[in-house]
């Protein structure tokens, strides 16, 4: 029970890592400029990187999964965990920054406080892992700024994407059972305190970018339960045609 | 009779793959070295979680020491690798290199590595690879590659 709950917690965090990792390498190639071309591929690099670490920790965890490939590539739709923010589509660079920016934020305060868990591979990963989340941070928060203040055309972009996605964001403080048992034994975060923060935090950085904070909120909580939106069964489409192809290739 | 100071001196041999001046020991992502009578434990850091060079060095290692004993290389995530795990002898070389070295905190300036002044700006905090950013002399005008501060 206690390996399982660990399992699903870890679960999670990978799962938003890889498909918000693969959501930004389809920038690859497509970036406004070289520099965000780089930036945005930097980031999805980092990503995978986290999800890579964390699949094969899983694997290591179940007796009947052979290695962080069979997590990544051959689970069935209802078996992700990630939350729905995370696979919402690119739509335009205001519309992913601002998805980034909320969730980089999220993380930020997710790794820190989970950097002291008293479970020894989740605090050494999350130390590791929020040195570069601040880099992300610094740079998705840095571009809310800009295209907020930019121009007149910047803003309304920035304000129709914010009006998209900010509605996703509850889910990002969704806890179960799973949760409850890993904050009882200072292993899990307590995610009401992270939402405490992030709202403070997050409302005042876009009121600075004079972006008006949308009042329509979502209620649902389905991507930790499996279920996900349209848009999901394209990116496993995409993510898994290789392994299903040619099942067990190797790069 | 091999000794574990033979082991670091080998090991200086390995380079990253995507700095091939620099060795994994100067870089500083060897935690440490094991050896019992034959049989050889490495343990090395990853600089950044998503390092795509780990396994190639992982590799490097297990070919260049099997010659001296049975080798095992283990990747671990603690302790925490930080640029200031880089020895000095590694800035030295980064910098002959082209490539800034990492300040020790992240409000100092960033110096080029050509002429040394400090009249530089940032263009990117995302470079040719993780763990380096994009920077521009303002002086002689060059454009160059920053290790960044992490830490």
């Amino acid at each position: 029970m206690q390996t399982e709950n660990i399992y699903q917690y870890i679960l999670r965090i990978a799962d938003d890592s890889f498909i918000l990792g693969h959501r930004l390498s389809e920038w690859c190639g497509h970036g406004p400029i070289l520099e965000e071309d780089i930036a945005l591929t930097n980031f999805a690099l980092d990503f995978i990187g986290q999800a890579n670490i964390l699949y094969d920790y899983c694997a290591e965890l179940k007796k009947n999964v052979t290695n962080a490939d069979e997590i990544a590539f051959l689970r069935k739709e209802i078996e992700y965990k990630n939350l729905i923010l995370v696979e919402l589509p690119n739509g335009d660079f205001a519309q992913t920054m601002l998805r980034q920016y909320l969730f980089d934020c999220f993380r930020i305060h997710f790794f820190d406080m989970l950097s002291n868990s008293s479970d020894d591979f989740l605090q050494a990963f999350a130390q590791k892992a929020l040195l570069e989340t601040k880099y992300h941070y610094k740079h998705s928060s840095e571009w809310i700024l800009r295209l907020g203040i930019g121009t007149s055309l910047s803003n309304e972009k920035m304000q129709n994407a914010l009006n998209y996605v900010m509605k996703y964001s509850n889910e990002l403080f969704f806890m179960d059972e799973v949760d409850q048992d890993l904050i009882s034994q200072n292993i899990g975060v307590d995610l009401a305190i992270i939402q405490t923060i992030w709202e403070k935090e997050v409302v005042a950085h876009l009121t600075k970018a004079n972006l008006k904070i949308p009042s329509e909120k979502n209620t649902f909580y389905v991507g930790r339960k499996g279920k996900h939106s349209e848009f999901f069964g394209y990116i496993l489409t995409d993510v898994q045609y290789m392994q299903r192809t040619y099942p067990n290739m190797q790069w | 009779m091999v000794v574990i100071e033979d082991i670091w001196k080998e090991l200086e041999e390995v380079k990253d793959p995507e700095i091939p001046v620099l060795s994994i020991v100067d870089l500083g992502i060897v935690s440490s070295v094991q050896l019992d009578s034959t049989r050889i434990v490495v343990q090395i850091i990853p600089t950044y979680t998503s390092c795509p060079a780990m396994n190639v060095i992982k590799n490097e290692i297990t070919k260049l020491l099997s010659e001296i004993g049975e080798v095992e290389v283990k990747i671990v995530l603690s302790p925490k690798w930080t640029s200031d795990l880089i020895t000095e002898k590694g800035k030295k070389i980064l910098k002959e290199y082209g490539i800034s070295p990492p300040n020790s905190d992240f409000n100092q300036e960033v110096e080029c590595p050509r002429c040394n002044s400090k009249d530089t700006f940032l263009v990117s905090n995302f470079g040719s690879t993780a763990c380096k950013a994009h920077y521009k002399c303002k002086q002689c005008l060059e454009p160059f590659d920053y290790f960044k501060c992490h830490k």
